[in-house]
């Protein structure tokens, strides 16, 4: 039933200019996985979720998304599985007004118009925004924002979430209301943060991105306990995890 | 006028905009033509009419009632944007010098006469512009434009430039603010910098295009954008429009001002 | 500088709607063509931009004063013709909207003076020949600084001849234009400075980006200045038709300029339409440099087939009278006229505060939400 899978094989991507981005990265990730991807800045966390919905191909190697295997011609039907959340909610917010916002996915997706009613008004609801619906983007808060971008990519009822910083820019409030939202999902989650107690908290696994390669791959109680690891990628223990220093 | 008002400015336009009131309900194509029908009618008075344009405050009166506008900010917006036309207009004195009119023994000329009338007809016609953005939000107004036939393309661009004014006057803002804060007196805010500034902007804003672009291209974009169907001719606005059409028609036909006025005269 | 309606007719307002809305639909038409979807997305944010870096200030060396961007131009160069003239309506739409900027009817105007010119003419027909052969900083700064010059021209000499054509401005034609075209001059010359600079500062940062997109979307010079000549003519001609049917029937538009151009309330026999319009241009234009419209003479009540609205306009019994002679006004109408005018005023006052008035007392309470940010 469930084929919901992402599969990177020895992928590297090289940009225009030469720089290798990914140098060879193999992960495998199955139905109802919430994974954690962490990481120093530029070690390839962004390029890595670039690649999740096809907006850039591998330059060598294989990524298979469901069934399909990513190129030019399976990006436009892997986009129905795989929803992109992206760091700033200002660059996915492009429609006059919330309600514009959320149906756009599904208008793109050839439905009638009752269904797409039903897809905006389910979406706005899961995340807490129904009331927000005739307002335009510009009125909303940061975690207002956030929420809908959520909405927008929810309303198409993809298998696979990927997310980009989701909890920056946010303040405690919503930060947690966020985490509540996203450990009542159901569906596979991929989420690249700094924020390691976020990912502590809603996430099972976690993988370590250094130059480009994975350097560690395992249960984020595992992965994100071990300080040297941390220490090495530029990152800290999650600050849950950390004895207070104000003695 | 500087960065900071303009910007308040264009926020507070925006928000009332999104009021609830019996003028806000009404249809955005409704409140288009009222106002284009009323601008086009104020505008055709010919150069020396005052009387038969004072009927005319009745429409921006009603408005500010009904719609419950703040009458002080919509005009203190017309007094600031009045410069051209003023500056224009007040060269009608200057060559237009032959008495009209006889105003209690003081000899008014015809270019003073010209002169009023176009500060009347300006304060009409822009009042009513700023009434119509202030009652309809601006995508309503967009919806509208497109019901009555403008491109569609021409329509998704006002809509998407809508979307990004506030975005990019925000970060045009904090480079501005950062300009400002280094900058004594004059210095620091020369033509090169300001190229910098822009320049930067620019690049920016090309980068955001990009992004913009692949969350379209996530959600399935493929390129045509689809509007959700929004309707809402009701009877009020058909009542409205044909009592606007009626009564711009009566003011424009006749000199309702004289005719009151003669009427006074015979009682006092 | 913007037109504003207050100085506009109906003929005029509408004939320059017309005119930009047919471009409006044509740009339209063309960018459905081939259209790179990557556009949409760069139009509305490069609108915005353009909006925003509007309102920055700058000083002018040497004068002491503030300046501001067009952008016309920038806009042309990276978004070619076609778009730019459709972002370039766009933030005019916003402007007139949000900021009053010279008003709605005025708007058709604006679009023309400030997006033709640039996109149809500065553009392809020399910035595009003289950026062609080989792009350095040196050329495109000449060439900025000659396109964008014959664009403020054009455009300034536009909104001259809007504001005769209408007839509510007394400003003769050589003062207004003695008035424009050096203001615009230096207007011009600054905006070539900051458009060569901004396209330079781009140039370095993204080179890509000037070949990729300009390239495909600009217009390739012999074939389309045909083209776009003949679209002139065609709007001229289209133009001359409207406006001289406005004028047998609204006598206050066009044959007030015809009587001051002429100095004959009516054409004569025989010359009516475009042919006698033209040719009374004709004959004016001859006289430029120390001419005025004005011909103080007084002017016969001119026949104007029983309009009503004349009479309305002085409270005249005379149902033929024209507005534009000089009434005999007695004393007896302006003092009718004042008082008409007070209690007007007055009854429009009380209606306003009126229901001012019942509203807050109707206890009925506004929407609570709040639109501000949450």
């Amino acid at each position: 039933m469930s084929h919901h899978i992402i599969d990177f094989k020895d992928v590297v991507f090289r940009y225009p200019d030469g720089t290798e981005a990914l140098k060879g990265v193999s992960f495998r990730i199955t139905h109802g996985e919430s994974v954690g991807i962490v990481g120093a800045n530029g070690a390839g966390k962004s390029t890595l979720l670039l690649q999740m919905n096809g907006y850039i191909l591998p330059s060598s190697g294989l990524i298979n998304i469901g069934d399909l295997e990513l190129t030019k011609k399976s990006r436009q039907e892997i986009r129905k599985k795989v929803g992109v959340v992206f760091q700033n909610p200002d660059d996915q917010l492009f429609m006059p007004t919330v309600y514009d916002d959320v149906a756009f996915g599904p208008l793109n997706l050839g439905m009638t118009a009752e269904r797409v009613v039903d897809r905006v008004n389910s979406a706005l609801q899961t995340v807490g925004c129904f009331d927000l619906r005739e307002k335009p983007p510009h009125h909303l808060s940061g975690g207002q924002k956030r929420a809908v971008a959520i909405a927008t990519v929810l309303a198409m009822e993809p298998d696979i979430l990927v997310m980009d910083e989701p909890s920056s820019d946010l303040d405690p409030k919503s930060r947690r209301y966020l985490i509540r939202l996203l450990r009542g999902f159901k569906h596979t989650k991929i989420i690249a943060s700094h924020d390691l107690d976020f990912i502590l908290e809603v996430c099972e696994r976690c993988l370590v991105i250094r130059d480009g390669r994975i350097v560690a791959d395992g249960p984020v109680s595992d992965i994100l306990t071990k300080q040297s690891l941390l220490e090495e990628n530029n990152l800290e223990l999650p600050l849950s995890l950390q004895k207070t220093r104000m003695q | 006028m500087d960065f900071d008002k303009e910007y308040f400015n264009l926020g507070l336009l925006d928000t009332l905009s999104y009021k609830d009131t019996v003028i806000h309900r009404l249809d955005p194509r409704t409140k288009v033509i009222a106002t284009f029908a009323f601008i086009v009618t104020v505008v055709s008075f010919p150069k020396y009419e005052i009387a038969g344009l004072i009927p005319f405050f009745l429409f921006p009166a009603l408005i500010f009632s009904l719609g419950d506008i703040p009458v002080w900010f919509i005009l203190k917006k017309v007094l600031v944007v009045s410069v051209f036309a003023v500056f224009i207009g007040i060269f009608n004195p200057l060559f237009d010098t032959r008495v009209m009119v006889n105003l209690f023994g003081i000899p008014v000329s015809g270019g003073w006469v010209s002169f009023f009338s176009i500060l009347l007809k300006f304060f009409l016609t822009i009042c009513s512009a700023l009434l119509l953005i202030s009652t309809t939000s601006f995508p309503g107004i967009c919806h509208a434009l497109r019901k009555l036939g403008i491109p569609e393309i021409f329509i998704s661009q006002l809509l998407f430039l809508y979307r990004y004014i506030f975005v990019l006057i925000e970060e045009t803002l904090r480079m501005v603010r950062a300009r400002d804060l280094r900058s004594f007196g004059k210095r620091g805010q020369g033509m090169s910098i300001f190229i910098n500034l822009i320049g930067t902007l620019f690049v920016k804003t090309i980068e955001r295009a990009e992004r913009i672009y692949h969350a379209m291209l996530s959600r399935g974009f493929s390129g045509t954008i689809h509007h959700i169907k929004r309707d809402h001719l009701r009877k009020a606005d058909f009542a409205c429009l044909s009592v606007t059409g009626v009564f711009l028609i009566l003011f424009r036909t006749y000199d309702l001002v004289n005719l009151i006025g003669r009427q006074a005269e015979r009682m006092f | 500088m913007h037109m504003s309606d207050a100085l506009l007719s109906p003929a005029v307002g509408i004939t320059f709607w017309a005119g930009t809305l047919g471009t409006i639909a044509y740009c339209s038409k063309k960018m459905k063509e081939n259209l790179d979807e990557k556009l949409i997305p760069l139009m509305g944010v490069t609108g915005a931009f353009i909006f925003a870096a509007q309102m920055v200030n700058f000083t002018i060396p040497g004068t002491g004063s503030s300046g501001h961007l067009g952008g016309g131009m920038i806009l042309t160069i990276i978004l070619g013709p076609y778009a730019a003239f459709i972002v370039m309506a766009s933030v005019l739409t916003i402007q007139a909207l949000f900021f009053a900027d010279g008003g709605l009817l005025a708007l058709g105007c604006n679009i023309w003076n400030l997006g033709i010119y640039p996109c149809f003419i500065g553009y392809p027909l020399i910035y595009k020949p003289i950026v062609q052969k080989g792009m350095n900083s040196k050329k495109i700064l000449v060439a900025s600084l000659l396109a964008i010059f014959v664009g403020l021209q054009l455009g300034a000499f536009s909104v001259v001849l809007e504001t005769l054509f209408s007839g509510r401005s007394e400003l003769p034609f050589g003062t207004f234009v003695l008035l424009m075209q050096p203001i615009h001059l230096a207007i011009g010359v600054v905006e070539g400075f900051i458009t060569a600079g901004v396209i330079n500062f781009v140039k370095a940062s993204m080179p890509e980006l000037l070949e990729s997109i300009a390239e495909t979307k600009a217009l390739s010079p012999e074939i389309k200045v045909r083209k776009i000549v003949l679209a002139f003519l065609v709007i001229a001609i289209i133009t001359g038709g409207i406006v001289s049917w406005f004028a047998s029937s609204n006598p206050d538009g066009l044959e007030w300029s015809i009587e001051r151009v002429y100095g004959k309330p009516e054409l004569p026999e025989h010359e009516t339409g475009i042919v006698a319009l033209l040719r009374a241009v004709q004959e004016r234009t001859a006289f430029l440099p120390d001419y005025t419209f004005k011909k103080k003479e007084t002017h016969k009540e001119q026949e104007t087939a029983g309009k009503e609205e004349m009479a309305s306009a002085k409270g005249e019994e005379a149902p033929d009278s024209d507005a534009n002679a000089w009434p005999n006004v007695e004393a007896g109408t302006s003092v009718s006229g004042i008082l008409g005018s007070i209690m007007m005023f007055g009854l429009v006052f009380l209606i306003g505060f009126g229901i001012k008035a019942i509203r807050k007392k109707g206890a009925h309470a506004p929407n609570g939400t709040s639109y501000l940010k949450g």
